[in-house]
This record gives structure tokens, sequence and C-alpha cells, in this order.
């Protein structure tokens, strides 16, 4: 087996929310276990609002009020060290982790980019950050170095973000994110603001850059299955702050387990004979309130399978084959 | 004869005051729909398809060319206001984003009497109350849940089902919906594609679908168009389109929109 790159063991994180003094408190991420292994391709895959951006924060240990750690341990395994990340204050993890351990492509690739800089000032300041005394020339050589690795013009660095293509921006992200070569790279819907031709070649960068290794792992956070049927190797599947499935992606989409992801990819459409052959489907109901979610599994109210333990107990994540991971009550032997 | 056409239509639109860009954005494109049909026009942002569909609902007056719905030039023969809005009770729109498409400050029951009046019909009195009973029950959603209240009090699957059961009180000949359900997420889109396709099954309603989606357009259509820079370059049934694409276009698409069943290779 590879060697682990990142775990959350038994997450929570909360938004709290408060007007006067009434305090909401939303559980976004509920208790979650995820390991990330070297190699690994993992897309995080779930309706909006389920917590999977919250979860690619917390894995960061990117955490701004009003979002709460609340408890749980979020692990990087850094050769031989262990970081502790949510032991670390922010000054370190700003320093020496974000950027040279674990970084991200956050979802609007042009707020990224400060516009009233040329994309070379934009690089050295960032590499500046982590540290201070760098050689400046060393610097833009690499950056252009990894420019032509991912296919952009060396003319690139000397623009301004707003000269870029939506497509263009976003890979100017990708080797900025990855210069300094991190172990994990969290791409957080990447590609949705783009079109799909545009979409594509961004993805095809992405794969790049993960198969001439500069990065170990992606984590790649999507409300699209099909998008992540293409790029990872392993999906999650989260529901209301849980991790409801977890499994190879040609096992998950040829038999899903969990009644949620089976409705999640029966929904999806592609122009393909096969999708008319299945017809499409959609989950009744609306995923549950946060601030007040319901007893037992959160899916309960929209299965149609849902059973009388379904309503009082909360299932636990079993391992149903090798690598297939299910929260269900369905599948647990009694 | 068929319901819809559209004929050499362009749109050439002028920006600036002293020195005017033109940007054509419709050039030059003919296509017929008929009764009782599907038809999506697909192209991505900027193609030109939205404007198309603004001019099919009267909403933008083209530069040149011809929409002619049932015998009837819609630019050149609707003269009256008493005209105009018998067409829009045979026509009717649904938008990208729901929310948008109600007044915050009134309470969603405004959108559905304001179609009943349309077409005459007191929606105080109890036929109109039954008609919107029967309307939201049609379209999957319960009468009580959903009137009395206001549109931030909905999901966006509910507030798109309250402008379906609109399009099933006023029963349009035609139904322009842009992008139907991209706002919507992912797991409750069915639903409301079913409701398109339930329409055209029941009262024979012809739907033309403007998006971006290939799959949902792949899904839904007949037949499907596909639009880039303005024109129709390729058009087809799903099968024989996803099969056979004619232009390069429409392959670079194909090749480029994830799909569910294959991998890619990756080259």
């Amino acid at each position: 087996m590879s060697s682990l790159v990142s775990e959350l063991e038994n997450v929570r994180a909360y938004y709290r929310q408060s007007f006067g003094n009434i305090t909401r408190v939303v559980r976004v991420v509920d208790g979650v276990s995820l390991k990330i292994f070297e190699g690994d391709i993992v897309g995080i895959v779930g309706e909006s609002g389920c917590g999977k951006s919250t979860l690619a924060n917390v894995m960061m240990m990117n955490i701004k009020p009003p979002l709460q750690f609340v408890d749980g341990a979020v692990r990087l395994y850094a050769g031989d060290n262990i970081l502790e990340l949510n032991k670390l204050p922010i000054e370190v993890l700003r320093e020496r982790v974000w950027g040279e351990e674990i970084a991200i492509i956050p979802q609007a690739a042009l707020n990224a980019l400060m516009p009233t800089i040329r994309i070379r000032r934009l690089i050295l300041d960032i590499v500046k950050s982590h540290d201070p005394d760098v050689d400046e020339n060393e610097v833009i050589s690499r950056a252009v170095k990894r420019f032509k690795e991912i296919g952009l013009p060396e003319h690139v660095i000397n623009m301004y973000p707003f000269e870029l293509s939506g497509g263009m921006r976003q890979r100017v992200v990708i080797a900025v994110a990855t210069l300094l070569n991190p172990r994990l790279l969290i791409a957080d819907e990447p590609t949705s603001a783009l079109d799909v031709i545009t979409q594509k070649m961004v993805l095809k960068t992405l794969v790049d850059v993960y198969k001439i290794g500069i990065i170990k792992s992606i984590v790649f956070i999507t409300h699209d299955i099909a998008t992540v049927r293409q790029i990872a190797s392993r999906i999650v599947v989260m529901y209301a702050g849980k991790i409801v499935e977890d499994g190879p992606v040609e096992d998950i989409i040829a038999k899903p387990l969990h009644p949620y992801t089976d409705g999640l990819i029966r929904s999806v459409l592609t122009p393909e004979e096969e999708v008319r052959k299945r017809g499409i489907k959609h989950i009744p109901g609306q995923p549950p309130d946060l601030a007040n979610p319901p007893p037992g599994c959160r899916f309960h109210p929209r299965c149609p399978f849902a059973m009388d333990i379904c309503r009082r107990e909360e299932p636990p994540a079993v391992e149903v084959e090798k690598g297939r991971f299910v929260a269900c009550w369905l599948y647990m032997k009694r | 004869m068929p319901m819809l056409e559209v004929r050499n239509l362009t749109k050439i639109y002028e920006m600036g005051f002293v020195r005017k860009r033109r940007m054509v954005a419709v050039n030059d494109i003919s296509f017929d729909i008929k009764e009782g049909e599907i038809v999506s026009l697909v192209g991505e942002s900027g193609s030109g398809k939205t404007t198309t569909a603004k001019i099919i609902l009267r909403l933008l007056p083209p530069t040149s060319g011809n929409v002619i719905f049932e015998g009837k030039d819609i630019w050149r023969d609707i003269k009256t206001h008493e005209e105009l809005k018998e067409y829009w009770k045979k026509v009717h729109a649904v938008f990208q984003d729901p929310y948008a498409s109600y007044n915050p400050f009134y309470r969603i029951d405004r959108v559905l009497h304001q179609a009943l009046e349309l077409m005459g019909i007191d929606p105080r009195s109890t036929e109109g109350r039954n008609m919107i009973k029967e309307a939201l029950l049609y379209v999957g959603l319960n009468p009580d849940d959903i009137l009395g209240k206001y549109s931030h009090q909905l999901s966006g699957g509910q507030r798109q089902r309250i402008m379906i059961a609109r399009c099933w009180l006023l029963k349009p000949k035609l139904i322009v919906a842009d992008e139907p359900v991209s706002m919507i997420d992912a797991s409750m889109r069915g639903a409301i594609i079913k409701l398109f396709m339930q329409l055209r099954d029941d009262y024979k309603t012809t739907t033309i679908f403007i998006t971006h989606d290939l799959g949902l357009a792949y899904y839904v259509s007949d037949r499907i168009l596909v639009m880039y820079r303005g024109k129709i370059v390729d058009q087809g049934a799903p099968d024989e389109l996803i099969k056979k694409p004619t232009h390069e276009y429409t392959k670079r698409l194909l090749e480029s929109v994830p799909t569910l069943y294959k991998k890619w290779t990756w080259e």
C-alpha cells in the first residue's frame, strides 16, 4: 500500500452564526474521516451546501470565522514528519505548509490573481512570502520552466491577468499553486466557470502536473460526477456534512451502493446512449438544514429504502469490499 | 406548415457612441420547428443562443430576417398591445434564474394570478382557485406548502416548478426555456426536465431549449441545433449528431464533454 499524504480523523468544523442573542450552529463538516494516499486522485462530489468546499479548507486548516474547528485531527505526512495541522499556529501554516506541502486552486481564478500587477510580480510576491531572500531571477526562470511544462507561452509571465482568457488564467493559477512542488494539490471546482472545451484543457493540465510528478496527489472537489469520472481514481461522496460513500471510480459508477450516490449518478446527463437507456432519476425532497439535521442517517427523509433504524441511529462507515466504504444500514451485516 | 419559422435572422449589436463597434451576435440563421417538437439550441456562451431566444420571445428586435409564428411575422404583423398579449399567451418563457422571475415583495401566488388574469379568469373565483391548485399538483407541488409564501422561502427547484405550473395554466403553444435547469441542484434536475417532456406528451407543447449542456440537450430533444459564433453549424437528431457530427466545432465539443460511462484516454 502506498504511503499516506493527508489524514482527517473524525473532524468537526461548524459555522457559528449569531443574530443578536440567537446562535445558529451549522454543522457543515460533521465527523469526517478521510485518508489520502500518495498517487491518489480523489474526487469529492456532492450537491451545493454539502460541505465539500469547507472540507477542502479544513484539510489545509484554513479556518476563518465564522468557520470554527471543533474537534478531530488533521494530519499531513511530510516524509518522516507527521504534521498535526490543527495544532500548528497560523504563521507556521502560512510560511511552512501552505504552498510548500499543500496547495489549493480556488474556484474563481480571476479572483486569485491580483488584477493590477503582472504575473511576474505576483509570483515573486508569493515566493518571497515563503523565503524573503530568494534569488528573483531564479524564481522567474523556475516559473517560466513550469509554464512551459504545462503548455503556457513564456510571455504570459509579463502579462496582466485581464489580458488572459479564462482557461489561461486558470492554468496560470495551477502553475503558481504548484511552483513550490507541494505534495498535495486541492482543486476546488477549478473548471466550473469555463466552457467545456477550455474545461478539458485545464483538466489536462492538472493531469499533466500529476503525471510528471510535480504533485503526488490531487483532491478534486466538484459537483460534476462526469468530470470526476474522467480525472479521478477514487470518489468520495458527501451528503449533508458527512461522507456517505468512498471507493474506486469505476466501481462506484458501475454499481453505486448508497441510495444517495445511486440517485446522484442517475441524475447525470451526458451525451451517451447508455444515459438514454438508463433514463433520468431525481431524488425527492431537499438536503436538510445543517443547523438542525435529522436524527439517524441524514439522508433518511429522502431515502426510498429508509427503515426504522435509519431514523434512530447514524450508520457507521463499513468496508463492504476492499477499498469500498459505505455508510448505510442497508449494507450492515446483522 | 411548421409552427415556427426562423428565416435569415441576424442581430447586430452596436456599441459605443461616436466610434461605433459592431458585433454580429446572430448571423443569418434559419430553422423550422414543428408542433410538439422539443428542439435544443446548444452552444457556448457568446454563441448567440440567448439572443435568438429573445428575438423569438419578441423581447429584442432583430436587425434583419423574419420570425414567423403560425403564419404571422411576429416583428411585422403584431402591431397593437392586444396582439402582443395574444402572442405572449401562446409563447411562454422559462428563464435560468427562477429567483429573478419573481418579485420578492409579492407572494408567489401573484405569478399564477397574473396568468389567470391574462386568460380573463378571476383568480379569486372558485374556478380560478381550483385551477391554481390543479396546476401546482401537476408539477408535483403541494398547494398548501406553496401558496402564500414569498419566493425566498422556496427552493430553486420549487420556484422553477411554479414557473412550469404557470405554463400549464396558460397552455402555451411554445415554451422558450433558456437554461431552465442550470441553477438547480443535480438531484432535482431530472424532475424539472421530465415536466417539459410531460407537457409535450399531454398537450403537444412545443419547446425550444436553450442550453450549453450537450448532455441535457441529448436527453430531452428530438432535434439539436448547434450554434457557434452566431451561426447554426450542425443539426440533427440527438443520436445522429453524437455519432456523426459534421462540423469541426461539434466534434471538438463532443470530445470535450466529460462522459460518465466511457473514459477518456488523455492521449
